[in-house]
């Protein structure tokens, strides 16, 4: 029996014009694009011609602006690590939020060895950063601000342009981590006024393997791998042509559909929300009703537990992704749901749905009564559910 | 990630339930884990005539709930007493690691019925089941790095071995 995706968030199908345009890349045995001769310059053809897709897919000003990496979360290090060092004389203070993907936390970790300091601000019970809390925090030695523009474990937006416009009236550097909102929804660099923004090609159904990062004409940064002079000397390293000529013709559809697949996948994630409430009863949604993701949901459902939900919904064919402590390889509860002020216990029973272009009504329905089953199977098992049902 | 028996056990696990007139009962739970399981005993002439349990928890708490009811059922108290995380972890033909450090409660759960049945033979009476909250760890139960799976020691917050902080992770 096929599964059905319902975690978009974790991987994507690739779109058949993908496969196709990497496959006849793979049968056209490019040369390096680096090299000087005919076969070199045809392959420097395929990447140039990427990288305009790429670059009208997030509106940057010059195709020049954009860097091919290996993934999202190389693009984040690249930015976080590579404004840091380049910008030390001017200071070494960074201001983020507490809900960033562990690419940035974890930078920004390793960069406070080193002598950096951070200053990480709370979101509100909504989810969403406050631009004047993130104001506040820059001093005078401050060189960076990183925030996300979608967080991924809730798709709660944030209110990115408020805050670039604050860092740039500050004379301070923006990254904007927008892995899981460039080719979901609009993202446009110019509009939003960001310095540096990280993406990656699988959440607009191009391969794995392939990102991007946007670094706008005048910003100090330094390359994470040295080397070669490719990519404009950012990023050294012969380039994945496959996997980026993949990318190029997943964000040209992606624009052109744009609307379509919002659209699309925001009526699933409508008629699973109105509908739910038939099916179960005591959760509570992560992400926030207006500014957040078309396709994404988080919900924590009470007294039972994310990994058995994920492992009882994967035998009745459907794939969903859980936040809980003992689905990850750390056994902590999730920093991100924390930080709304779940309690540890319903953290654990948190569920991310992120529904795409190829999910149907119909699966919509037939996976609300999957999930009744197993949350009632799980909530017989559960003490909890029969403690708080003496407690009435 | 799970052998057979795990999941066997998770997709069907055996005794399931409350005993409501139970003359043991233990809990064990780890709030920041997350899994709690509870242990319902009922016990006549020092056999456990009857099993049950409850938890919350992981697809691997619950397997090895199932499996200690399976393990203790039928058994003189003094038996029941000698099986081990580890006993229960090998029925299950192995644990992942890091699940070995949370979800393997079952024994102490059982051992801890079966301490609130003789507490109440002797006429000591609690209010609450006896419960353990504080996370301890049992004999084999051992902390590994989540990032490199070197073995740490219990409270420490930095793995020497790939450099990585563990404050927020251990």
């Amino acid at each position: 029996m096929k599964i059905i995706n319902l975690d978009h968030i974790s991987a994507n199908p690739l779109l058949p014009e993908v496969k196709q345009a990497m496959i006849e890349a793979i049968g056209a045995d490019y040369g390096n694009p680096s090299s000087q001769h005919r076969m070199g310059e045809r392959a420097a053809q395929m990447l140039e011609d990427a990288r305009k897709s790429v670059s009208r897919l997030v509106n940057a000003a010059n195709d020049r602006e954009i860097v091919f990496t290996s993934c999202g979360t190389e693009s984040a290090n690249h930015a976080v690590k590579g404004v840091a060092f380049a910008n030390r004389d001017r200071g070494n203070h960074i201001v983020t939020s507490n809900i960033e993907h562990n690419a940035v936390i974890r930078s920004l970790r390793r960069l406070k060895s080193m002598g950096y300091t951070v200053t990480s601000v709370s979101v509100g019970a909504d989810g969403r950063v406050d631009p004047a809390d993130i104001e506040s925090a820059i001093t005078d030695t401050t060189i960076l601000v990183s925030v996300m523009h979608s967080n991924n474990e809730t798709g709660t937006l944030q209110p990115v342009a408020e805050i670039a416009a604050i860092a740039r009236k500050r004379g301070v550097l923006f990254h904007c981590d927008a892995v899981d909102s460039v080719g979901v929804v609009p993202v446009d660099v110019q509009d939003l006024g960001v310095d540096l923004l990280s993406f990656a090609s699988n959440p607009f159904y191009g391969p794995t393997g392939v990102g991007g990062l946007y670094i706008k004409r005048g910003v100090r940064i330094w390359p994470l791998l040295e080397g070669g002079i490719q990519e404009h000397n950012k990023r050294a390293g012969t380039e994945n042509l496959v996997g980026i000529i993949g990318m190029g013709k997943a964000a040209e559809l992606a624009r052109r559909e744009l609307d379509q697949r919002m659209a699309h996948t925001a009526a699933l994630k409508k008629k699973f929300l109105d509908e739910l409430p038939n099916y179960i009863d005591e959760y509570i949604i992560n992400t926030h009703p207006e500014y957040s993701l078309p396709n994404m949901l988080s919900v924590s459902i009470k007294y039972i537990e994310g990994e058995s939900v994920v492992l009882m919904l994967d035998d009745e064919n459907f794939a969903v992704s859980t936040r809980s402590a003992c689905a990850t390889g750390s056994l902590r509860a999730s920093h991100v749901l924390l930080s709304l002020g779940l309690s540890h216990a319903d953290a654990q029973g948190t569920l991310v749905l992120a529904f795409g272009i190829d999910n149907s009504e119909a699966q919509i329905t037939a996976f609300l009564g999957a999930l009744q089953r197993v949350v009632k199977t799980l909530r017989d098992i559960s003490p909890l559910y029969r403690r708080s049902a003496a407690e009435g | 990630m799970y052998s057979k028996t795990v999941m066997d056990h998770f997709r069907n696990p055996r005794n399931v339930g409350e005993i409501e007139n139970a003359n043991g009962v233990g809990e064990v739970g780890n709030p920041l884990c997350g899994d709690i399981m509870t242990i319902y005993l009922d016990i006549r002439d020092d056999i456990i005539r009857d099993i049950k349990f409850q938890t919350f928890g992981c697809g691997s708490a619950i397997a090895v709930s199932s499996m200690i009811t399976e393990m203790a059922k039928g058994k003189h108290i003094d038996e029941a007493r000698k099986i081990s995380n580890k006993d229960v972890a090998e029925a299950l033909e192995g644990l992942p690691k890091n699940k070995l450090h949370c979800s393997n409660l079952g024994a102490d759960a059982l051992h801890m019925a079966i301490k609130n049945y003789e507490e109440r033979r002797a006429g000591i009476t609690r209010p609450e089941p006896v419960r353990k909250e504080v996370h301890v760890h049992r004999e084999g139960g051992k902390c590994y790095c989540p990032y490199c799976d070197v073995e740490v020691s219990e409270n420490t917050t930095f793995c020497e071995a790939c450099q990585s902080n563990l404050e927020d992770e251990h």
